[in-house]
């Protein structure tokens, strides 16, 4: 579980999270939505320690992370797995160097254990005949499972992905998403995404936080939103004259089904 | 002022911050060793090709010069001889490796600082100034003084090819003015301004090409200004390092 607790952070003049508070649960998909520019990014960057709040505290299981110096940091995120909105990939290492390099780095197995290990990740992210290709040889969606495997090679405790469904189709889109829910629930991790990808949020929005202007804005699930009446969110997630009437629809077979 | 200040600042920062344990000596060890076969191996070619063209223009340059009757013709392999140890070795091929080797490692950093990928190897807790600064720096350090040795080596040869095959000067001649009052400190102050020089070279690029912000556009500036400050500062070595050790 993580704890955010009034976090703040700004460039200059102008505050990019506002008090900013929430619980991320264990074995959840808590979603982190709003607009391009609403602090979505930064609040992630904070969250793992690539930007510094200025004030407010992060709890990874109760251990302050914003009080822990550069060691504890470190210990801490060998624990912690990202997926990057670009996936990140080193592009000099193939499929295998990449999702191997965080074994490489911080373990002593053997060649041959390192090399079972990434084959069962790759397995997992349904990537298995590409351990030889390089970055720049396979497709945007396989790039982020490779990433995925990559995050989840070291059997992380908190998962964070930076929309992870950017740049792809719908279906690579969901498949995508299967595998992160999947993995959440299997290994009973904590997933924290960045996403304006609606159909995440209404398939796999177990916790979903809105931010709006640097501010939470609202907080709920995937069932919440259609009887929320936060205007900003409204207009966020039904910003089309198609989903408003889907939100309509929604509310009046939820009634009949009730009377 | 205030500027080149703070930049100066965040130089000696980032310099700071790379001695740190290594996670994992031998990762660090391989990337080393790449960072040496494309520091060393890859500028290899470029290096013999002016070294010998150096020494050749030089000859032919020199002898057009000394006109004098009284003026011996083994002064011209003298004049070649420390003039490439001087100077022509350490300092103009140091500037060439500036653009060479400067420009890559300020892209290469830029591209990943540019692409999330200095973030991701943050993320899993390597430090990152460490693990890809710090072998850029020790590889150059090792590798281009042995490019300026053999550049030394080649410059004179590239000299003795030009006066002997176009009769400018015999082979007699040219070694005996090889020979002749020859000073070890030359070559080893060529050395030490190779060793400065390479420094200068991987760690200047090194913070441009780390502290990338934007896109595309930004790499392509920072690897620029990587060779243009690196140029300075190497200019403004060498004279201090004349004045300091001649």
């Amino acid at each position: 579980m993580i704890e955010v607790i009034h976090i703040k952070k700004s460039f200059g003049p102008k505050v990019v999270l506002d008090d900013v508070s929430n619980v991320m649960e264990c074995g959840k998909m808590n979603l982190v939505i709003g607009a391009s520019g609403s602090g979505k990014t930064v609040f992630l960057k904070c969250m793992v320690g690539l930007m510094d709040v200025e004030q407010g505290e992060i709890l990874y299981e109760g251990k302050n992370f914003t009080a822990m110096n550069e060691k504890e940091r470190k210990e801490l995120r060998m624990q912690i797995g990202m997926l990057f909105q670009g996936s990140a990939l080193f592009d000099s290492l193939n499929v295998e160097r990449n999702v191997m390099f965080p074994l490489d780095m911080f373990t002593n197995h053997t060649s041959a254990e390192k090399l079972k290990r990434v084959n069962e990740v790759l397995d997992r992210v349904n990537l298995t005949d590409s351990n030889k290709k390089y970055p720049s040889e396979i497709s945007g969606g396989m790039e982020k499972r490779v990433a995925l495997a990559r995050a989840i090679v070291l059997n992380p405790k908190f998962l964070f992905c930076d929309e992870p469904n950017s740049g792809l189709d719908p279906k690579t889109s969901l498949v995508i998403d299967k595998l992160i829910k999947e993995i959440t629930t299997d290994f009973n991790i904590t997933t924290i995404i960045n996403t304006h990808d609606m159909n995440t949020v209404m398939e796999y929005g177990d916790n979903i936080m809105f931010l709006h202007q640097g501010k939470k804005n609202w907080q709920g699930n995937k069932n919440d939103i259609f009887y929320s009446n936060d205007e900003n969110l409204n207009d966020f997630i039904f910003a089309s004259d198609f989903l408003k009437d889907t939100k309509k629809m929604k509310i009046m077979m939820d009634k009949k089904q009730s009377n | 002022m205030f500027k080149v200040l703070e930049h100066f600042g965040k130089y000696l920062y980032m310099l700071k911050g790379m001695f740190t344990k290594p996670e994992n000596l031998k990762v660090y060890w391989k990337e080393f060793v790449n960072q040496c076969y494309d520091i060393g191996i890859g500028s290899l070619g470029i290096v013999v090709i002016i070294s010998l063209f150096l020494g050749a223009v030089t000859t032919v340059q020199t002898a057009y010069q000394l006109v004098s009757p009284l003026v011996q013709k083994y002064v011209i392999a003298q004049i070649i001889r420390d003039s490439t140890f001087l100077e022509l070795s350490p300092t103009v091929v140091c500037i060439v490796l500036a653009g060479v080797v400067g420009s890559k490692i300020a892209s290469e950093l830029g591209n990943m600082r540019v692409s999330e990928q200095i973030d991701a190897l943050e993320i899993m807790g390597i430090n990152t100034k460490t693990y890809l600064i710090l072998p850029k720096i020790v590889a150059a350090f090792i590798m281009i003084p042995c490019l300026i040795t053999i550049s030394m080596f080649l410059g004179v040869w590239g000299g003795y090819m030009a006066g002997t095959l176009s009769g400018i000067i015999t082979p007699q001649q040219f070694t005996q003015g090889l020979t002749k009052d020859f000073l070890i400190f030359n070559l080893i102050f060529g050395l030490i301004k190779s060793f400065t020089f390479a420094f200068i070279i991987s760690s200047v690029s090194a913070y441009f090409g780390y502290n990338v912000k934007g896109g595309a556009l930004e790499i392509g500036k920072a690897s620029t200004l990587s060779v243009v400050v690196s140029c300075i500062l190497i200019l403004c070595a060498d004279y201090g390092l004349a004045a300091l050790l001649l």
